[in-house]
This record gives structure tokens, C-alpha cells and sequence, in this order.
């Protein structure tokens, strides 16, 4: 296990690394730039760094605006705020006419702690899902997160990019055979019994979980699934077809996210039981963020029941 | 270009409006005949582009914020070469390219894909910023409507331009005192909208929206503005031109049948015949 830190963290650092090799990048913040780590590349760039105010439709619009000009804007805020309250300017102004945008949403999850439910965003992987022409991005480390930057900035089109608050461990670097595309799911850990397809922060517990399983004789195939859309769908019909059974895990609703994603794919190529598993129905609370990924089962603990449950459908 | 030049092109630009809001049987005539003599004033005398390389760079940009009415802007877009006129006749039919709002992706000459009532402005900013990081001497022109104004987005959008002192930003605010449900003042009073933008940081010209000369020269006067936006406050008349449609809050989104079609056109050829004798 690496060190602990926020994948937020990472992006900030990355950004401000790449600033120099990328002369249209532009970074706009709703005056959130410490909590979103854009305050690393204003430092170093505050001739393209843009404090928009607390106005995320504004923000919203003039990236759009910026990247019909050929600028390469990448937009800031918590996850609730840019694509919830810009929901409709992401979609008719950056989606629809494809602009080179990119939404960066950070404070995604219950993990967000003790602000509560009003700033825990956990519907933001469905909505963006859903827009015709979006990636959804939701790297699970930091190692992760600097490689999604890079990939993102050379990849022109509209993207949702989602970070989390809280200091998780980095483990894609230590993993042998490890590499990032965007649309390709990485297999961390293989296994034949099931298999846990998660994205975000979530990825690293689920490894852990595996590791409990294997003492109980549950061989778990792990699969980070850092590209929710376009979904790899390759690699969970794979999975379908060679375990036999999936749960999923996110740190969002199971409402329309990475868990609905792979059950659409599966129904239509390879049903298999599916045990959806992440923030059900329900808004957040107050609370430490490690007491909150607790109260909703994100847990090592909590995903390996998860996983019983599911081969029990098999 | 002479002002009778201009009315000429704009009495033109009337008549495809009504011809392809006619062959749609739906569409926005009345906002589209309001705001379309600064449309021509912008592409025939103001704008520095050329139909010929929609996508050069250093051109201008136009923003048309009020999106639904692109009749509007696609006329001129016609007239000034960018596609056939004949393909108005096409408007928001399924394989057309002239869409009910405008795209982008699909009509030559259209800078950004507008609807949705207040984001068009955001874009013209963000364009004009643009210009300044990228050191391009291009200037970006939008239209939004009165209505319009009522999205917060809008004085957010307000705020930013005078924050980056975008001088290379030039807006007009439709005024023609309808939209959808009655008059602006019944649905959400908007004045005194000089004093609001004046007090967001913009410079304010007031104009009549119908006077060429009026329209030239507050673009003219725009362009010498330094360190502020300009916005023109174009008082218009909804409908302008038909009688029947003029300040009638019923002819937002309407097409006219067959008969009230030959009544319009009557009235706007008969203009274009007085302007051309």
C-alpha cells in the first residue's frame, strides 16, 4: 500500500505540472480553487486561471464559449455544484455542440463528511452518464488520477472528470501490468468465483475485500473500472461469462451509476446476477467520512458481504 | 453599406423568415422579425468574416442568445452566402440542416449552438476571453431578448464581462416588450434594464432597434469603448414589418396558415418594391 492522499490532491499537482506543455489550457473555478485544487495551476498560470465567482452556469458557459474559440478549458467545483446546478448548460451548451470541455467535479460521494447530505453529491455519475456524448472518468487513486489528467487533456471532446475529498491509498502504482486508457477497464486482481467491477475510490477496498474472501476459499476477480461511460463493455461480459457473477461498487448511487451501466450491458449480452452495491436511495448525513463509507457499507467488510450475497444468486 | 443597402438586405431577410416559418408551420416569427435588422447590420456592415471560411479563426463571432429566433439568423446567414436562401424552405424539417434552434455542428456560419434562454451570453463571454488569452483581435457580438434577462445566468454573466473587462464584447438586449405568456412587464419586469447594466459595469447605448443608422452607429461607438462591455438596449417592435403580427404577444411561436402567409408577404414585398424604386 502507498501513501494516503486525495485524488483531488493529484489532480491539482497534475494540472499545474502539464500547464507549461499545453498553452491553451485554461482552468475556471467557481470559488472553490483550494478545495478543487486548482489553486495549484492559478499559482503557476494566473494569466489562464478564472475565478468565475460561486456562478457555475456561468462557468459552464463561458468554457464553452472558450473552447469554440480553441482554448482547452477544464471547469471546477464540488461534483453537486458543477453538474448539479450547471446540469443544463453542461448539456445544451458543452455536450450537445461536443466542445472541448472538461467538468471537474470534486467532493463526489458521502466521503465529503461533515457538510452533509446538501453537498454530498452521489447522483452526479448517473446525470453525467446520461448526456449523449459525456465521458464519465472516476479514477480510483491518486497514481490514477495524474494518468486520467494527462489522458483527458488529449482527449478532445466534452468529459466529466470526478474526485473525491478524502485521503484514500494509492495502489495502481505498485500493481504489476497496470496501464490507463479511457474506455478500458483494468483487471487488478483475477479471480473465478465473481467478480467486483468498482470505480473510484472504492477500488482499493475491494482489493482488500478480496483479500478476506481468498482466506474464505472465494477466488474475486477485481476490476477497476476508472471509464464509467464509455463502459468496457468487453470486459464485463468477459467477466460475466467467466465467474458467472458481479457485484459492482461505487461511492454514488447505485441509482443510474456505474452499477446500472454494467447491468444494462449484461441484460443485453450476458445476464448473470448483478448485486448492485454503493449509496442506495437515500440522501447522506453528517458525519466523518470514514464513518459515512462505513454506515453505507464501504468498507472492505461491508463489500465482502456484498460479494456472498451475490454468489449466493449464482 | 449604405442604410438603404441594409434595409433592402433586411426587408429580404424578413421575407425568407416568413417563408420558412410558413414551410415549417411553426417556428418563432415574431421575436425573429424584432432583432433581424442587427443581424444584417452585423453581417453585412460590421463583422469582419467571410462565407467562405466559416471557421477561420480570427473572425468575429456572433452569439444569437434568444436561439429561437434562428429564422432570423439564418436569413442573413443565407443572404450573406454561407447556404442557398432556397433552403430556408427546409427549416426544422428532419433533414434539414436549419434546425428549430441553432447548431453549431450543422449550419455554416452559426459560432455557437444556442436555445436554451440565457446560456448564449456565457459563451460570448467566454469566447471574448478568449480573444484577450490568445491575443486574436476578433470582436464577438451577441442578441438576447428582454425576456430573456429574467435568467440569472444572464447578470452572471453580466458581472464577468466587467470583471475581465471585456471592451472586445458588444451585446444587444432585444427590447420588443413580449414574450411567451403577455407582456415583459406582466410576466417579470425588467427596467430600468439601462440602469442594471450600467450598474453591472457595462457601457449602455439606448437606440431604436429599426433605425440602420442608429445600429451603425452604436457599433461604431461600442468598438471605441475601452475596458468595459458594451450593451445596446434596442427598443424593436415584436413582429415588425406584418402588420397583423406587430406587438401582438400571440405571434411568439406561431406560423401563419396559408392565407395570413399571402397578407405578410403582400406587406413585405411591397416594402422591398418601395425600397428597391
Amino acid at each position: 500500500m502507498g501513501e494516503r492522499k486525495a485524488t483531488r490532491a493529484a489532480y491539482g499537482e497534475t494540472l499545474a505540472e502539464l500547464g507549461a506543455k499545453y498553452p491553451k489550457l485554461v482552468v475556471l473555478d467557481a470559488d472553490l480553487s483550494g478545495a478543487t485544487y486548482s489553486n495549484k495551476f492559478a499559482a503557476k498560470y494566473p494569466e489562464r486561471f478564472f475565478n468565475c465567482g460561486i456562478a457555475e452556469q456561468n462557468m459552464a458557459g463561458i468554457a464553452a464559449g472558450m473552447a469554440a474559440a480553441g482554448l482547452m478549458p477544464f471547469i471546477n467545483s464540488f461534483a453537486m455544484f458543477v453538474t448539479g446546478r450547471a446540469f443544463e448548460q453542461i448539456r445544451n451548451s458543452i455536450a450537445y455542440p461536443k466542445l472541448n470541455v472538461k467538468v471537474v467535479g470534486s467532493h463526489g460521494g458521502p466521503s465529503v463528511g461533515e457538510d452533509g447530505a446538501t453537498h454530498q453529491m452521489n447522483e452526479d455519475i448517473a446525470i453525467m452518464r446520461a448526456i449523449p456524448n459525456m465521458m464519465v472518468v472516476v479514477p480510483c487513486d491518486t497514481n490514477e488520477m495524474s494518468l486520467a489528467v494527462k489522458a483527458l487533456i488529449d482527449y478532445k471532446g466534452p468529459a466529466y472528470l470526478r474526485m473525491c475529498r478524502f485521503a484514500t491509498e494509492t495502489v495502481t502504482d505498485s500493481i504489476e501490468g497496470y496501464s490507463f486508457e479511457l474506455g478500458k477497464g483494468v483487471t487488478l486482481r483475477d479471480g473465478s468465483d465473481v467478480s467486483v467491477i468498482a470505480t473510484g475510490i472504492t477500488v482499493p477496498m475491494c482489493l482488500e475485500a478480496a483479500k478476506i474472501l481468498d482466506a474464505e476459499g472465494i477466488s474475486v476477480r477485481v476490476i477497476d473500472m476508472h471509464t464509467v461511460k464509455p463502459l468496457d463493455t468487453e470486459l464485463c461480459v468477459k467477466a460475466a461469462k467467466e465467474t458467472g457473477c458481479i457485484v459492482t461498487v461505487e461511492e454514488a448511487s447505485i441509482v443510474g451509476g456505474l452499477g446500472s451501466a454494467v447491468c444494462e450491458a449484461l441484460s443485453e449480452k450476458c445476464p448473470v446476477p448483478v448485486v448492485r452495491h454503493g449509496v442506495p436511495d437515500v440522501f447522506g448525513r453528517s458525519g466523518s467520512a470514514a464513518e459515512l463509507l462505513e454506515y453505507f457499507g464501504l468498507s472492505p467488510k461491508g463489500i465482502a458481504d456484498k460479494v456472498r450475497e451475490a454468489i449466493k444468486l449464482k | 453599406m449604405t442604410d438603404k443597402e441594409l434595409e433592402i438586405l433586411a426587408a429580404k431577410a424578413r421575407l425568407l423568415i416568413l417563408e420558412g416559418v410558413h414551410c415549417a408551420k411553426s417556428g418563432h416569427p415574431g421575436g425573429s422579425l424584432s432583432c433581424v435588422d442587427a443581424i444584417t447590420v452585423l453581417y453585412f456592415n460590421e463583422m469582419r468574416i467571410d462565407p467562405a471560411a466559416p471557421d477561420d479563426p480570427e473572425r468575429d463571432r456572433f452569439v444569437l442568445s434568444k436561439g429561437h429566433c434562428a429564422p432570423a439568423l439564418y436569413s442573413v446567414l443565407a443572404l450573406r452566402g454561407y447556404f442557398p436562401t432556397e433552403e430556408m424552405r427546409t427549416l426544422r424539417s428532419i433533414n434539414s440542416h436549419l434546425s428549430g434552434h441553432p447548431d453549431m455542428e450543422f449550419v455554416r456560419g452559426v459560432d455557437m449552438s444556442t436555445g436554451s434562454l440565457g446560456q448564449g451570453i456565457s459563451t460570448a463571454v467566454g469566447m471574448a476571453i478568449a480573444a484577450k488569452v490568445m491575443d486574436k483581435p476578433y470582436r464577438t457580438y451577441s442578441i438576447l431578448g428582454d425576456g430573456e434577462v429574467a435568467e440569472g445566468q444572464v447578470w452572471e454573466a453580466a458581472m464577468s464581462a466587467a470583471k475581465w473587462k471585456l471592451d472586445n464584447l458588444c451585446a444587444f438586449v432585444d427590447v420588443n416588450g413580449l414574450q411567451i405568456d403577455g407582456t415583459t412587464d406582466e410576466v417579470m419586469p425588467l427596467e430600468p434594464l439601462d440602469k442594471k447594466f450600467d450598474s453591472f459595469g457595462w457601457h449602455v447605448i439606448k437606440i431604436d432597434g429599426h433605425n440602420l443608422a442608429e445600429i451603425k452607429n452604436a457599433l461604431a461607438e461600442a468598438k471605441s469603448v475601452k475596458g468595459k462591455p458594451t450593451v445596446i438596449l434596442m427598443k424593436t417592435v415584436k413582429g415588425k414589418g406584418v402588420s397583423y403580427m406587430e406587438n401582438a404577444v400571440g405571434w411568439h411561436g406561431k406560423a401563419p396558415n396559408d392565407e395570413l402567409y399571402e397578407i405578410a408577404r403582400a406587406e413585405l414585398e411591397a416594402h422591398l418594391a418601395e425600397l428597391e424604386g
